[in-house]
């Protein structure tokens, strides 16, 4: 018994099993277990849908590393999944399809753009912050317009999937779903290890204090430029899932609106913690889902929704498991 | 004779059209305890703001343990030992105590790219901030949340956050501000364990404290030195006790 | 080269019609402190008000004076209901709530008016060219948007700077509890501001009705564009809001105009015709880019701020 306790290293507190801690890892479960309700309905919806929530929070908890840890404000997101979607498309259209030349790119591109925008960006503050990182997603959404070659304002078909030389299969649906469910799981514990590192206390002194940080003797510049890079690149892989996931891209995925949903997502969730994402994804693409299946107008109910969550939830749905709030 | 840790000469800086700081001169030797008082609006809180980096000056030069430091940054100066604590308390308020603590000493430790590692677990973090925390007799506290600190406690944390570093001059900024006559004497009490083994400049309103801990006194007017000395002779200056003091004491000295 | 001013001519018009969004979402921003993603939404609609009751009534002029009064209840029922209780909070509670209204008003309007757009016709006497200069025909209806605009403006300007409204609405930028002090129902006059916002983002959206067609989600591209121009501009300050949406205008028209033909020069056909629109639009984003990038508080930084 003790021996077995040793091994563990650290016995459990006893309070870890708590609600808070309860909801994500239901969902994770849920999430865990759809392609098995899939097969035994014969459903390949489930599949579409989740894996989808499951790309977004992706996207979603690198937003929330910039945004509710490092109190960076990004409001052009989703250019990070368009170019990661774009790289794939793009290097599929020239004949590469392999996944570990077209994954790589995508997460590459995506984090030399955020090194770009971050070090013009992050010398402004709030709001014009919110704004200067808009103007590049947009700059970015005209690019994709005028590429021409690329499917231009319409988009473009991605032909076929990334290959990973038979290791794993993405056109088998199921693959592809466990595939986004462990990239899923990864970057959570990235995000995890990364804000309670040396370098994450440094980014969330910089959100809550910045002049006491320059006090004790750090300029937080280039660990807020190194953040906004990481928080890209993920951003930019859960593009490269989505490319996969939908086979096809267009400039519509990094309209500001996508860049708003994002946001949309994060603060929803509950912005700095970690599962808040996670959280916010399921609830806000459920919610659209079930309102389409019910209503011809979803925006109808999701529009003053969001509104009295703005108003009356400080803190999201993690705040309501006494998550304390980041602002 | 040795260079005194802090030097400061010719030191100017104005707002529009108001003089904050005239032509400062002053000199702190390591090891003492020197206050700058002087009224409201004498110009203290720039003095800092120039000592500290956040504000630059338009002439006058800042030598600092030997080397010129006038256009050094904020966190360049920090690094050097010329460490800060502010009138307004400014901490890390959604952290907890020893957290404010704690990046404190890490940011004394070279730089910060550790990506992996929960350095909350890293002994070489987590124990001098304890430290430092005892120091000021917060330690029952350190997993407290800083918005859930008490004021008083709060300007204790200042102190332990500023000692964390282990600087060579600790500028304080008016550390009794707001502060009970009880707590104000605890403060009193843990400055002057801490006078020998840190270089202090004090800025300071409150009489009493300046009188009981300083070695060396400033008085400024309108961004002026007009005194400097040991505190029985800027007690009987004329000028200070007309600009200055005046007002007060006059009466009973 | 009279091409050249006709396009000029085009880029004050647009110019003048984002000041008019952007002067509402600058009083907005700079007075409360908001970020009113649900601008745009006032601005679609200013138009579908527009359209409707000038088919209603079968007048232009009859139409848009209902339509500007109906944008302007709209605007002060929205600011009591929905963005009162939102002042003083994060900016990023803002986006939320405001993201949130700004896909209602597009269901809305989708409910009541149906998916399929409205045109809003001009009355005839509206429809002809103007002399201008030898030679330079230009729409009537185009150079009304202008000087109607730049009449606006100078009303604008005057009240904000002769009048006791325009005093408090200074003085709230700089100084929220003075004001309150003073004893000024700040309630009240966080209504009038934000009703006054929303009847220029009617007005600017109607005016534009008749040039493009009134639809869904017409506020947000121009939204942003209005965004852009309070930032070149600097938040709070109309002057600014001025200079940049004249800037802003004409770049976006100019680029329009005369990419393809430089482009041309140097590629295809088609190329060029689709590069142009998205270098020129992208030329605006660049500009915005470049202004924060050396200037962070905007060409005109509102002094308080």
């Amino acid at each position: 018994m003790k021996a077995a306790r040793k091994a563990f290293g650290v016995p459990l507190p006893a309070s870890w099993f708590t609600p808070r801690a309860a909801l994500p890892a239901l969902v994770l479960v849920i999430l865990g277990l759809v392609p098995v309700y899939a097969a035994a309905t014969g459903d390949p919806f489930a599949l579409t849908l989740f894996g989808r929530i499951e790309i977004l929070s992706i996207a979603a908890v690198s937003l929330n590393l910039i945004m509710g840890y490092g109190g960076m404000a990004s409001f052009g997101h989703a250019a990070y999944l368009g170019i990661g979607g774009y790289a794939v498309g793009i290097l599929w259209k020239e004949g590469i399809a392999s996944g570990f030349v077209q994954w790589p790119a995508a997460i590459a591109v995506s984090a030399l753009f955020a090194l770009v925008v971050g070090a013009l960006s992050l010398r402004t503050r709030g709001v014009y912050f919110i704004m200067i990182t808009l103007a590049f997603a947009q700059m970015v959404y005209y690019v994709a317009q005028g590429l021409d070659r690329y499917g231009g304002d319409d988009g473009m078909t991605i032909g076929g999937r990334s290959s990973f030389a038979g290791i794993v299969n993405l056109n088998n649906a199921t693959q592809l779903y466990y595939l986004c469910f462990a990239l899923l799981l990864a970057s959570l514990f990235l995000v995890w290890r990364l804000v309670n590192s040396r370098f994450g206390l440094i980014i969330q002194g910089a959100r809550s204090n910045e002049r006491r940080l320059r006090a004790i003797g750090i300029s937080p510049f280039r660990y807020k430029l190194v953040c906004f890079v990481i928080a890209g690149g993920l951003c930019g892989l859960s593009g490269a899932l989505l490319a996969n996931h939908t086979n096809f891209i267009s400039p519509a995925m990094m309209y500001w609106t996508r860049s708003g949903d994002l946001m949309v997502m994060v603060i929803l969730g509950g912005l700095g913690s970690l599962f808040g994402p996670l959280l916010g994804t399921v609830t806000y693409l459920l919610l659209e889902e079930a309102l389409s299946r019910v209503t011809e107008y979803p925006g109808l109910f999701i529009g003053p929704a969001l509104l009295l969550v703005a108003i009356f939830m400080h803190g999201g749905i993690e705040g309501l498991f006494g998550a304390r709030r980041r602002d | 004779m040795t260079e005194p840790l802090l030097q400061v000469d010719g030191l100017t800086k104005r707002f529009g059209g108001v003089v904050a700081a005239d032509a400062i001169a002053l000199d702190i030797a390591a090891g003492e305890c020197h206050a700058v008082i002087g009224p409201n609006g004498a110009g203290k809180t720039t003095l800092i703001g120039l000592l500290a980096g956040e504000i630059a000056p338009e002439r006058g030069s800042i030598r600092f343990d030997g080397r010129d430091v006038t256009a050094v940054a904020v966190h360049r100066r920090s690094q050097l030992g010329l460490a800060r604590s502010f009138q307004i308390t400014s901490l890390f308020a959604d952290f907890t105590a020893l957290d404010n603590v704690a990046l404190a000493v890490q940011a004394r430790s070279g730089h910060s790219f550790q990506f992996w590692q929960d350095a909350r677990r890293q002994a070489a973090l987590r124990e001098p901030a304890l430290q430092a925390l005892d120091a000021v007799g917060l330690a029952a506290r350190a997993d407290a949340r800083v918005d859930r600190l008490s004021h008083g406690e709060q300007r204790q944390l200042e102190i332990a956050v500023a000692l964390a570093g282990k600087p060579r001059l600790l500028l304080l900024d008016e550390p009794m501000a707001g502060l009970g006559a009880d707590e104000s004497a605890r403060m009193v009490a843990m400055l002057r364990r801490l006078k020998g083994d840190v270089t202090m400049l004090l800025i300071e309103h409150d009489m009493e404290t300046v009188f009981a801990l300083a070695d060396r006194i400033t008085v400024l007017v309108y961004g002026r030195v007009i005194a400097s000395g040991d505190p029985l002779a800027v007690r009987a200056d004329a000028a200070v006790r007309e600009a200055y003091l005046g007002e007060q004491d006059a009466r009973h000295v | 080269m009279l091409y050249f001013i006709e396009q000029c001519l085009n880029g004050v018009q647009l110019g003048m019609l984002l000041f008019l969004l952007a002067a509402g979402l600058t009083l907005i921003f700079g007075i409360m402190d908001l970020v009113n993603l649900a601008h745009g939404s006032l601005y679609m609609l200013g138009a579908y008000f527009a359209a409707t009751f000038a088919a209603f009534t079968d007048s232009f002029v009859l139409g848009a004076l209902l339509a500007l009064v109906a944008t302007a209840i709209c605007g002060m029922v929205l600011e009591v209901i929905a963005i009162r209780p939102l002042y003083g909070r994060p900016h990023l509670d803002h986006v939320l709530g405001t993201f949130g209204l700004l896909l209602f008003f597009n269901e809305l309007v989708r409910l009541v008016w149906g998916p399929a757009g409205m045109t809003l016709s001009l009355p005839s006497e509206m429809l002809t060219a103007v002399q201008i200069i030898p030679g330079l025909y230009y729409p009537l209806y185009r150079l009304v948007i202008i000087l109607v605009a730049l009449a606006v403006a100078a009303l604008l300007y005057v009240v904000v700077m002769r009048t006791r409204l325009g005093m408090l609405i200074r003085a709230g930028a700089s100084n929220r509890e003075m004001v309150g002090a003073l004893g000024v129902n700040i309630k009240l006059l966080y209504t009038l501001v934000f009703g006054l916002g929303a009847t220029l983002a009617g007005f600017a959206g109607l005016m534009q009705a008749p040039i493009l067609t009134v639809q869904i989600g017409m506020g947000e591209n121009i939204l942003i564009l209005a965004f852009v121009v309070i930032i070149i501009g600097g938040i709070g300050s109309i002057r600014g809001a001025f200079v940049a949406a004249l800037i802003v205008g004409l770049i976006d028209t100019l680029g329009r105009a005369f990419l393809p033909d430089v482009l041309h020069s140097m590629l295809s056909v088609d190329a060029a015709l689709t590069l142009a629109p998205a270098i020129s639009s992208m030329s605006i984003y660049m500009l915005m880019a470049a202004v924060l990038v050396f200037r962070p508080e905007g060409l005109f930084p509102a002094a308080s701020r």
